[in-house]
C-alpha cells in the first residue's frame, strides 16, 4: 500500500509577501525519495513557483543545506521515509530570505573571506611538490571536509544574534590552515581569531558539530584556535 | 552594464583556473557563474588527477611521453597527439602548483604525493586525496580566487554570446536571485560550464551540467567537435546514478556478476577491472543484456569492494562509501555495491585549438564543455581534471595575451542588440501561451539518448532518435511555462535551458548516426571495428535552424601510429 507524507514548505517571496506562509503538498512515498526529489517533484508536476538550490545532488556540492524537521541538513541526501508523516521544511535559520527555500548567502561568504581562506607561504615553493608526512596530512583530515554548506553556521544561536561573529564555518576553514603544516599564516592567523568576533563568541554549544552534514568536529577545531591564541597572549606574541 | 578585459562563463577548475591566470597576468577579469563556484560539478569528482609525478616505487620510469601514448591509446587514437603531449607535459608543472596553493593530497610515507592506478593507464599515476579529489582541487581554486580578489558574479545563467560574426563583444545573461537580464562587455569570453549529462536519462551529471553553453556557442556559429563521443562510466548505483569512483577499482575492487564470476576475465583479461571505461562499460552492459546482471538490480551488477578490507575503504574511499549509507542503504564494508553503466563525461565539445581558442575571435574554451582534443574517442579517468587545470591555464593565458595584444573593441549597439533579442525572447516566453511543457520534452529527450544514443549503438534507433529530437526541436517552438516570478523562477531557466540541450542532443545523434564505424566510447552493432581508412577525423557539427550541418577535419598524428588497442 502506498503511503503519503505531507510537506509543509515555507513559502514567501520578500517583493510580494508581507509575511511568510507554509504550504502543504501531499506527496507518495516511494523507495529511496530524498527531501530534494520530493522538492524537484513539486516543482515539475505539482507547483513551479517553488524556489530551492541544488546541483550535485550527492551532498558534495553544498547547495541544498535547509532546516529540515528542525534540523540543518542536506536536503539530498536526507531520506524522506524516517522523517514522518508530516515534514517541516523551512531556508536555513537567520539569513534573509531571498525566495521560499534560497537565502542570501551574502552575509556567510563575506565571513568566510574575512579569515584570508587561502594557503599562505612565505617561503618559496620547492621546484617539486612540498612534502607532507600523512600523519601531518591527517591531522587536517576532516577539516579539508568542508563543503561550505553553511549548516552549522546557520545552527550557531551566537552567530545567530551576533551578526559580526566569524562563525563556525569561517572559523573550521581557518583551522584548517593553522593545523596544515603547510601553512606559514601563524601568529596572523591567530590575530583574526583572537579579534572580538573571533574564538571566543564561540561558548562551545555544539550545534555546529551536531548538524554539520559532513560531521566535522567544527567545535573541536574553534577550541584548538582558542588554546593557540591563549598560548600566544601569554607569551607576548599577540 | 558591467565590463570586463576577460569575462570567464563558470567557476569550476577550468573556469578558476583560468581566472587565476589572468588575474596573475594583471588583466581585469570576472567569473560568472549559474552556481556559487564552490558548488560546480568539478566538486563531484572523485578518484584522482594524472600525471607522471613517478613518485610510487613501481612507477619510477614513468614519464609524460607515456602518459601521452596510454591518452592516445584510450582516446582510439582520435586524440590530438600534440595536444594529449601538452597536456600530459605541463601537467606536471600544474599538480605541482596546485600542491603549492594548498590541495591535501594523500601522502606516500615518505611524505610526497601519492599516486594509485586508474583504467588504461601503465603506472599508477594518479594523484588523489581520499576519495574526494575535485572537492579539495574545486576549493583550492576557489580559495586562490578569493586571494587574487576576483570578482564573481553568482548565480548568473548566460543567455547568449554578443557576435557580430566577426569577433565576441560579451555575454548576455539572467541574473537569478532578481530575474534581471543584463549585458556583460568583454573583450574575451572564456566558456569554462561543464557538462551536458542532463541530455541523458542515466547520468552522474548534477542536476546544472545541462551543456546550456555549448549551445550558446554552437548558436554562434562555432563548431562543437566529436559530439558522438559520450562516456558511459561503469560504476554508477542504481537509482541515482551517482558516481563510485573508479578509484574503487584502482584500490582492487572486482565487478561482479549474479553468478558471482568476475567477468573482466572474458573482456580484457590483462587489464582486467581497469581497462579503460568504455570497455568496462560495455563489458557489464553485455553482462545485463545476456541475463547475467543481478535478479532484482534493475539492470545491474556489483562492485565488491569487502575484501579491500575495513581499514583501506575508510582511509581510501571514506567518501563513496557515505555516499553508498545515504543513498543505498549499504555498507560497502559488508556488502557489494549494486551498480551499472551511466552517462558521466562528453568528450566533444566546443571546438578549440591547444589554446583554447575557438574559430570566433575573443571567444575561448575550456575543460569538458570543450574539445580540444586530448580525450578522443574515450577519456581515460583522472585525465578530466588534468584537462580542466592544464588548458584551463592555456585558455586564461591567451585570452589575456588577445585582450593586452589590442585596444579593447567592444561594439556597444552589438551587444545591445544582443540584450533586447534575449530579452524579447525570454519576455516571449513569459507570456507564451503555448501548450508544450519542460517535463514532458525533457524526458522524452532523455530517455531517447538513454535507449537510442546509448552504449551501444545502431543505424535504426539513432535514426529514430534524430527524428524524434528534430520533433522536439519543433515541439519546442510551442513552450510556454507556468510560473511567472522573477525570483530564482527555476521553471523559466529549466525551460530556457531545455530549448539548449536539445540543440546538443540532436548534434549528438546526428554526429552519432553519421559515423559509421565503432572506435572508442562510439561502439556500433552493425559496424563494430575502427576504420582509420574512412573514419580516422573529428567531426564538426554547425548549427543551422533545422538541425546540425556535419563537416570534419584531420586528427593531428605526431608520433604515435594508430595501433589495434588490446587491453
Amino acid at each position: 500500500m502506498s503511503q503519503t507524507v505531507t510537506l509543509r514548505i515555507y513559502r514567501r517571496d520578500p517583493e510580494l509577501d508581507a509575511a511568510p506562509r507554509y504550504q502543504n503538498y501531499q506527496i507518495e512515498l516511494t523507495p529511496g525519495l530524498t527531501v530534494l526529489m520530493a522538492l524537484y517533484h513539486i516543482l515539475e508536476n505539482v507547483d513551479k513557483t517553488l524556489a530551492f538550490r541544488s546541483s550535485c545532488r550527492s551532498a558534495v556540492c553544498g547547495s541544498c543545506g535547509m532546516h529540515i524537521n528542525g534540523m540543518n541538513r542536506l536536503a539530498c541526501e536526507t531520506q524522506l521515509a524516517p522523517l514522518g508523516n508530516e515534514v517541516v521544511i523551512e531556508p536555513l535559520p537567520h539569513l534573509p530570505v531571498l525566495k521560499d527555500l534560497v537565502v542570501d548567502m551574502t552575509p556567510f561568504w563575506e565571513k568566510y573571506e574575512r579569515v584570508r581562506p587561502y594557503l599562505i607561504a612565505l617561503k618559496a615553493p620547492p621546484e617539486k611538490e612540498r612534502w607532507q608526512s600523512p600523519e601531518e596530512r591527517k591531522k587536517i583530515d576532516e577539516f579539508i571536509d568542508c563543503i561550505l554548506c553553511a549548516c552549522c553556521h546557520t545552527s550557531c544561536s551566537t552567530a545567530w544574534w551576533d551578526k559580526e561573529y566569524l562563525g563556525p564555518a569561517a572559523l573550521a576553514k581557518l583551522y584548517r590552515f593553522v593545523a596544515d603544516s603547510r601553512d606559514e599564516g601563524g601568529i596572523e592567523r591567530l590575530k583574526i581569531a583572537a579579534r572580538e568576533d573571533g574564538v571566543f563568541r564561540c561558548h562551545t554549544i555544539f550545534n555546529c558539530t551536531e548538524e554539520c552534514p559532513k560531521k566535522i568536529p567544527i567545535t573541536f577545531g574553534i577550541q584548538e584556535i582558542k588554546k593557540r591564541v591563549i598560548w600566544g597572549k601569554l607569551m607576548g606574541k599577540l | 552594464m558591467q565590463k570586463h578585459q576577460v569575462l570567464i562563463i563558470g567557476g569550476g577548475l577550468a573556469g578558476l583556473r583560468a581566472a587565476v591566470e589572468c588575474a596573475m597576468l594583471g588583466v581585469d577579469t570576472a567569473v560568472l557563474s549559474l552556481l556559487y563556484p564552490v558548488r560546480s560539478h568539478s566538486g563531484a569528482a572523485q578518484g584522482g588527477i594524472n600525471a607522471a609525478l613517478a613518485n610510487m616505487p613501481e612507477c619510477q620510469d614513468d614519464s609524460p611521453a607515456k602518459h601521452a601514448y596510454d591518452t592516445i591509446k584510450g582516446a582510439d587514437f582520435l586524440a590530438d597527439q600534440d595536444s594529449a603531449e601538452i597536456l600530459t607535459t605541463e601537467g606536471v608543472a600544474r599538480i605541482y602548483e596546485l600542491e603549492h596553493w594548498g590541495v591535501p593530497f594523500s601522502r606516500t610515507p615518505e611524505g610526497k604525493i601519492a599516486q594509485r592506478p586508474f583504467g588504461g593507464a601503465g603506472y599508477p599515476r594518479t594523484c588523489y586525496a581520499a576519495d574526494k579529489t575535485g572537492l579539495y582541487i574545486l576549493h583550492t581554486l576557489n580559495e586562490q580566487a578569493v586571494k587574487h580578489r576576483i570578482k564573481v558574479y553568482n548565480e548568473w545563467a548566460a543567455l547568449a554570446l554578443a557576435s557580430d560574426g566577426a569577433r565576441s563583444h560579451g555575454i548576455v545573461a539572467l541574473n537569478l536571485q532578481t530575474g534581471d537580464i543584463g549585458a556583460f562587455a568583454a573583450d574575451a569570453v572564456i566558456f569554462a560550464t561543464g557538462g551536458a549529462g542532463r541530455i541523458y536519462k542515466r547520468t552522474s551529471n548534477a542536476m546544472q551540467s545541462t551543456g546550456f553553453a555549448l549551445a550558446i556557442a554552437y548558436r554562434a556559429g562555432i563548431p562543437l567537435k566529436d559530439m558522438e563521443f559520450v562516456q558511459f562510466h561503469p560504476t554508477t548505483i542504481i537509482g541515482t546514478n551517482i558516481l563510485m569512483t573508479e578509484g574503487a577499482r584502482g584500490e582492487g575492487g572486482y565487478l561482479i556478476n549474479k553468478d558471482g564470476e568476475r567477468f573482466m576475465q572474458r573482456y580484457a583479461p590483462k587489464a582486467m577491472e581497469l581497462a579503460p571505461r568504455d570497455i568496462v562499460s560495455r563489458s557489464i552492459q553485455t553482462e545485463i543484456n545476456e541475463g547475467r546482471g543481478l535478479p532484482d538490480g534493475g539492470g545491474s551488477v556489483y562492485l565488491d569492494l569487502r575484501h579491500l578490507g575495513r581499514e583501506k575503504i575508510l582511509e581510501r574511499l571514506p567518501g563513496i562509501r557515505d555516499i553508498c549509507l545515504s543513498f543505498l542503504g549499504i555498507d560497502p564494508i559488508e556488502k557489494p555495491i549494486p551498480i551499472q553503466p551511466g552517462q558521466h563525461f562528453i568528450m566533444g565539445g566546443i571546438d578549440t585549438d591547444n589554446d583554447g581558442a575557438t574559430i570566433l575571435p575573443g571567444v575561448f574554451a575550456a575543460g569538458e564543455c570543450a574539445c580540444v582534443s586530448v580525450h578522443g574517442a574515450n577519456r581515460l579517468g583522472g585525465n578530466s581534471l588534468l584537462e580542466c587545470v592544464v588548458m584551463g591555464r592555456r585558455a586564461g593565458a591567451a585570452a589575456a595575451r588577445f585582450v593586452q595584444g589590442q585596444a579593447s573593441a567592444i561594439n556597444q549597439a552589438v551587444l545591445n542588440d544582443t540584450l533586447k533579442q534575449t530579452i524579447e525572447q525570454v519576455d516571449a516566453l513569459l507570456k507564451s501561451e503555448g501548450k508544450e511543457r519542460l517535463v514532458t520534452l525533457r524526458n522524452q529527450m532523455q530517455e531517447t539518448m538513454t535507449d537510442k544514443v546509448g552504449i551501444f549503438r545502431e543505424e535504426k534507433p539513432m535514426a529514430e532518435a534524430l527524428a524524434i529530437l528534430r520533433e522536439l526541436r519543433a515541439r519546442y517552438r510551442h513552450i510556454g511555462v507556468d510560473a511567472r516570478h522573477r525570483k530564482f523562477n527555476l521553471d523559466l531557466l529549466h525551460t530556457i535551458e531545455l530549448g539548449g540541450m536539445l540543440d546538443i542532443a540532436e548534434a549528438t545523434a546526428a554526429s552519432a548516426l553519421a559515423r559509421k564505424e565503432s572506435r572508442g566510447a562510439h561502439a556500433r552493432l552493425d559496424f563494430t571495428t575502427r576504420d582509420d581508412t574512412n573514419w580516422l577525423k573529428h567531426t564538426l557539427a554547425y548549427f543551422t535552424p533545422d538541425g546540425a550541418r556535419l563537416d570534419y577535419k584531420p586528427v593531428t598524428i605526431t608520433r604515435w601510429p594508430p595501433e589495434e588497442r588490446k587491453y
